[in-house]
């Protein structure tokens, strides 16, 4: 669900020797054509490519933390099969981001090094935390709302692996979004004022992270420039977020709270919204450790990671003992 | 870290429904078959997208080279004679 525009690397030197594939594969390029995992292909855009897809992966295992935190709370046995069935889609959506990123010749296991070392960075949303019910449906509101604005135009990436399990992602993720949106709804429309408090509070705290999400703004990301010239890269950040508060905005007013920025209003001339400055040092605060939650969320995957390492050495010891029996047989 | 350690690596196949090919949809990390064909059906069919699953070691696959892919397709290019297309037919004659 979850990637944040942080991933381009700087600029390796192009040998002289690769300027003739250099020069067929920016011809490609420029013809829309998609680059599958044996092409040819230069060491900077592979390496973007290892960087964005495995921490988009990352963000989508870790995404799963703050909502999992709710399954065992869910106020209904409905909210909670709808909870635990989108968690099980950011496994899955993880799952497709790997591989994908596997097919550039990284392993798993070296990806997953990086994320438990504090190599890697996945998305900084999920290092606030979810303290109330409202946070659950406001995340699936507007993280996901704003995850789709990032994913859509990325399955139109150039790296075709990408973009396919991008294709796959976006169809599950409407739901995500849907189902954060109506669990809202039944707070505002029925519930009780402490209810829809809870909502605007949940509101409030997740608004500005959410437009952090885009990444840092256009003449702040030197990158993207490289990342939009190879078909990795679409739309650039400040236009998604444009899109993203001009679709946003008419949600809350149906959904009947407010979005926590005097700034914002409607800007006939420019035919969008306008709204007020992004607090950029509390981005990359967090981005670089300093969240409210970095290190418990990092802490719970590598947990994860080591309290599986029995179960993954005796399945896979298993296998060589059936496949050894086999043999004998 | 123990790449050596790590799952090996199955292209999955899924059947969307009855009558139709098996088609590939992506990849994953399995110890065995068996596991493959489990994690294959919570990995890509959790809306039912599948009727039937086939699993394959990825080391098992042989492709063609990307590299020859001119050489390879291109002869096909020019033989425009083995479409239906090609043949130009009075309009009295329907349907052929």
């Amino acid at each position: 669900m979850y990637t944040q525009a942080m991933s381009v690397g700087p600029q390796d030197a192009a040998g002289a020797e690769d300027s003739t594939l250099q020069a067929a594969f920016d011809a490609r390029i420029d013809a829309g054509d998609f680059i599958e995992a044996k092409d040819w292909m230069p060491d900077h855009y592979r390496k973007t490519l290892v960087r964005q897809i495995s921490q988009h992966a990352h963000s989508e295992i870790v995404g799963m933390l703050p909502e999992g935190n709710w399954i065992g709370r869910a106020p209904t046995l409905k909210r909670k099969a709808i909870l635990l069935a989108k968690v099980q889609d950011e496994a899955g959506h993880g799952l497709y981001l790997y591989s994908a990123a596997e097919t550039l010749g990284t392993s798993r296991d070296q990806m997953l090094d990086a994320l438990h070392k504090g190599k890697a960075k996945y998305s900084s949303i999920f290092n606030y935390p979810t303290t109330t019910w409202a946070d659950v449906g406001v995340i699936g509101w507007l993280v996901d709302g704003a995850a789709i604005m990032n994913q859509v135009p990325l399955c139109r990436c150039s790296y075709a692996p990408y973009a396919r399990a991008m294709i796959r992602v976006c169809r599950e993720e409407s739901f995500h979004q849907r189902q954060g949106y109506e669990s809202l709804l039944v707070l505002m429309r029925e519930g009780t004022a402490a209810q829809k408090a809870m909502v605007q509070d949940a509101v409030n705290r997740w608004w500005w992270p959410s437009l952090m999400m885009f990444g840092p703004p256009d003449d702040a990301s030197p990158n993207s420039e490289q990342s939009m010239r190879w078909g990795i890269k679409r739309i650039t950040n400040d236009q998604l977020r444009q899109k993203f508060v001009d679709a946003t905005v008419p949600q809350a007013e149906i959904l009947g709270v407010s979005l926590p920025d005097p700034l914002l209003k409607w800007n006939a001339e420019r035919d969008a919204h306008d709204f007020g400055p992004i607090d950029w040092e509390e981005f990359w605060r967090v981005v670089n450790g300093e969240g409210p939650l970095n290190r418990e969320r990092l802490g719970a995957r590598v947990k994860a990671w080591n309290d599986g390492a029995w179960v993954r050495e005796a399945a896979l010891a298993h296998a060589k003992k059936q496949a050894m029996t086999k043999d004998a047989a | 870290m123990s790449t050596q350690m790590e799952w090996p690596l199955w292209e999955v196949f899924v059947r969307s429904k009855a009558g139709l090919d098996h088609k590939h949809c992506g990849s994953l990390h399995a110890p065995d078959a068996k596991m493959a064909v489990q994690l294959a059906r919570d990995v890509y069919t959790r809306r039912q997208e599948g009727v039937s699953i086939w699993v394959v070691p990825s080391s098992q696959i042989t492709a063609s080279d990307p590299s020859d892919k001119g050489a390879y397709f291109d002869p096909m290019e020019d033989k425009v004679y083995r479409h239906p297309t090609f043949y130009e037919l009075p309009d009295s004659l329907n349907h052929m």
